[in-house]
């Protein structure tokens, strides 16, 4: 997400048909994906047998030059001006510029849940999770939204954890619930 | 008629109260998630795979049939009341139906969703029984060269037919594969693309992979675009058909099933092209043309019958050959592997019982659904009234729960977070996210066959091509590929800048 910056300026002051320059950072994280992949490949022993003539190698250097090559050709694609269309929809705005701060507030959200999630048990953090994203994307019922996370971190504890075998930690809770 | 038996079988297996309950809760939470805005059908089926995780294969089966069907009926509601198709095969759907149900016609167009999908779900699972076990004989001939090829078809089509762009579909697929790479190669044993952790030998599941992507990445994009107002939904009553509106409806319902099938059935379907095919066939045969546009009652008959067909054709190459062409069948391909078992020509006669139970179920759910949405329509429209906080809150705690779920481990969190990011950048630069769903999940299995194919003519290239069927499919990928070449020197191009 090194493109924030420029992304935003460029969308606030996007021209209908101009060019979208945030995908040159789409572009260059192609390139690094492609090295990486490369780097990684040839990393591996290379390994061949009669019943494994190609190795674990070929495929993870091929498919690193094909990242990088698509990245040149996406390049180029950017120069002549061609653009994707952002996704549009019922509960999307595309006529304002990104709301970053959500989006930041959304991911600290979601990091504290996975955190805390061992610790404390789906129960607590779960409740964080519902509660802090509905804070980020602008719910300001605190109390409300505190009640509303419990019951369903409640809910979804008792009926998926114990009623349905799926793998959730009660954390401190346990033996409480 | 050995098959016939089988299917009575499963239909035995099915019909006991705990299982008919369990196709019951995932017809109406399939129903319930679907039609919510913005969540699709794949994205339904992701979302909700986890909550089968604790269950025997069978039963979960059974719950699954019901919310994939459950998840597609959902997903028109929402097009028809909102104009928010949750997916691209609902978008010819929205066209007339949301005309329809402004115009104060909203009851009828849910009705002849309903009532057609259900027709051509319950012709297209017959279909799909029929088809089925002979594309089994076919696929049992097939050789690793053969395989190798239909995966590279799928890959080709997934980039090139559909979408807009090709090399953004291209991008996108390239992502998907590299993603697929992470974790042990089966068959040296070499870690890949591990950087060392020990929870990323396994690989990275899939349905992380299709949560992350889907449900994080979509609520990401549209919390960073929030609409701040109430959104405005057509009130609507019990759906209901007149007798002309049942005139209208029912050759519509019947050509769609039709155009659906075949094009679902094909390695290289999809919805999008039988559905718009089908739209532009009612408005060509109606009588009423001057009602399309408007809210012609056979835009919506036509289209929805096409993506219940084309959803139920989609099942045959996912199960007779394990080649998944859209992004539900891709999510389902990862349910089976979840519980050890591969979709291919083996598994009508491994897992017989498990397949004919889906089967079976599939028409139990379908019927379920048209008998409960009737009725219950309202009370999902009230669904749609849902405050966005909320909703895509409960998106990210459904997710996380989700993702949690698969293997217990935390990492998977920061994966799905990881999976999220990518999935807002793909929506911000408009680049298709079935294409990397498709490159996950069959890119390790087409390294395997062509691994295979090179070993079998000891590194020789040659190796690649195999009998009459891989020289058939190279054949499809070249006419696939050139195809545009050839439009663009050959037919003038009017507006399409490539």
């Amino acid at each position: 997400m090194s493109s924030q910056v420029d992304e935003r300026s460029v969308e606030d002051a996007r021209p209908p048909q101009g060019k979208d320059r945030a995908q040159y950072g789409m572009c260059a994280f192609l390139v690094l994906v492609g090295i990486a992949v490369i780097v990684d490949g040839l990393g591996i022993p290379h390994i061949t047998s009669s019943t494994d003539p190609v190795g674990p190698r070929a495929v993870p250097v091929i498919l690193g030059a094909l990242l990088l090559l698509v990245a040149v050709a996406y390049a180029v694609d950017v120069a002549r001006g061609g653009h994707g269309e952002p996704e549009a929809g019922e509960d999307v705005d595309l006529s304002q510029g990104t709301d970053w701060r959500t989006v930041l507030l959304l991911i600290g959200a979601f990091v504290v849940n996975a955190v805390l999630i061992e610790r404390l048990g789906w129960v607590i953090s779960g409740a964080l999770l519902f509660w802090g994203t509905a804070f980020a994307l602008g719910n300001r019922h605190y109390v409300r939204n505190l009640l509303i996370a419990v019951t369903m971190s409640l809910t979804t504890f008792y009926a998926f954890a114990i009623g349905l075998g799926v793998n959730l930690p009660a954390g401190v809770l346990q033996g409480i619930l | 008629m050995d098959n016939l038996n089988n299917l009575m079988q499963g239909f035995e297996d099915v019909v006991a109260p705990m299982n008919l309950l369990l196709a019951l809760i995932g017809v109406l939470v399939g129903t319930a998630v679907g039609v919510l805005p913005g969540i699709g059908p794949a994205m339904t089926v992701a979302l909700l795979l986890p909550i089968t995780y604790g269950m025997e294969p069978v039963q979960a089966f059974i719950m699954f049939a019901g919310i994939f069907y459950g998840g597609m009926y959902g997903g028109s509601t929402t097009s028809i009341l909102l104009n928010t198709p949750g997916e691209s095969s609902s978008v010819v759907t929205a066209i007339e139906g949301n005309k329809m149900a402004k115009a104060g016609r909203a009851a009828q167009a849910l009705a002849t969703a309903a009532i057609g999908s259900f027709v051509a779900g319950t012709i297209g699972t017959l279909l799909l029984v029929l088809v089925t076990p002979v594309v089994v004989d076919f696929a049992v001939s097939l050789g690793a060269p053969d395989y190798f090829a239909l995966m590279l078809l799928s890959f080709i089509a997934v980039t090139s037919v559909l979408g807009a762009s090709r090399i953004r579909g291209v991008i996108s697929l390239l992502l998907g594969l590299t993603i697929g790479l992470v974790g042990i190669d089966t068959v040296s044993g070499q870690q890949r693309l591990t950087l060392g952790v020990p929870q990323l030998a396994d690989g990275i599941d899939v349905v992380v992979v299709a949560v992350g992507i889907f449900a994080v990445g979509e609520a990401l994009w549209v919390a960073a675009h929030l609409r701040r107002r109430p959104v405005e939904i057509i009130p609507v009553g019990r759906p209901w058909m007149g007798r002309k509106d049942w005139k209208r409806s029912w050759k519509p319902w019947l050509r769609g099933t039709a155009f659906g099938f075949p094009f679902g059935a094909l390695p290289a379907g999809g919805a999008e092209i039988p559905t718009f095919l089908s739209y532009a066939t009612e408005k060509r045969l109606t009588k009423h043309p001057e009602e399309f546009g408007k809210g012609a009652i056979e835009g919506v008959a036509g289209p929805e019958a096409a993506n219940n067909a084309s959803a139920a054709g989609t099942l045959v190459p996912m199960l007779a050959i394990g080649l998944p062409t859209n992004a539900t069948a891709a999510v389902m391909l990862a349910a089976f592997q979840s519980y050890g078992i591969q979709p291919g020509p083996l598994l009508f006669e491994r897992e017989a019982s498990l397949v004919w139970v889906l089967i079976a179920s599939l028409f139990i759910g379908n019927l379920m659904l048209l008998l409960l949405n009737l009725p219950l329509a309202p009370a999902w429209a009230k669904l749609l009234q849902i405050p966005r906080p909320y909703l895509y809150a409960g998106i990210l705690f459904f997710a996380s729960m989700g993702a949690y779920a698969v293997n217990a481990q935390p990492l998977d969190l920061f994966l799905l977070l990881t999976l999220g990011l990518l999935g807002f950048a793909m929506r911000r630069f408009g680049l298709p996210v079935l294409p990397l769903i498709i490159g996950a999940i069959l890119g390790p299995r087409a390294e395997l066959q062509g691994r295979r194919s090179l070993q079998l003519s000891g590194g020789e290239l040659s190796g690649l091509i195999g009998g009459p069927v891989s020289y058939a499919v190279y054949a499809v990928i070249v006419v696939v590929l050139v195809w545009p070449l050839v439009r663009r020197f050959v037919v003038r191009p009017r507006t399409s800048p490539a």
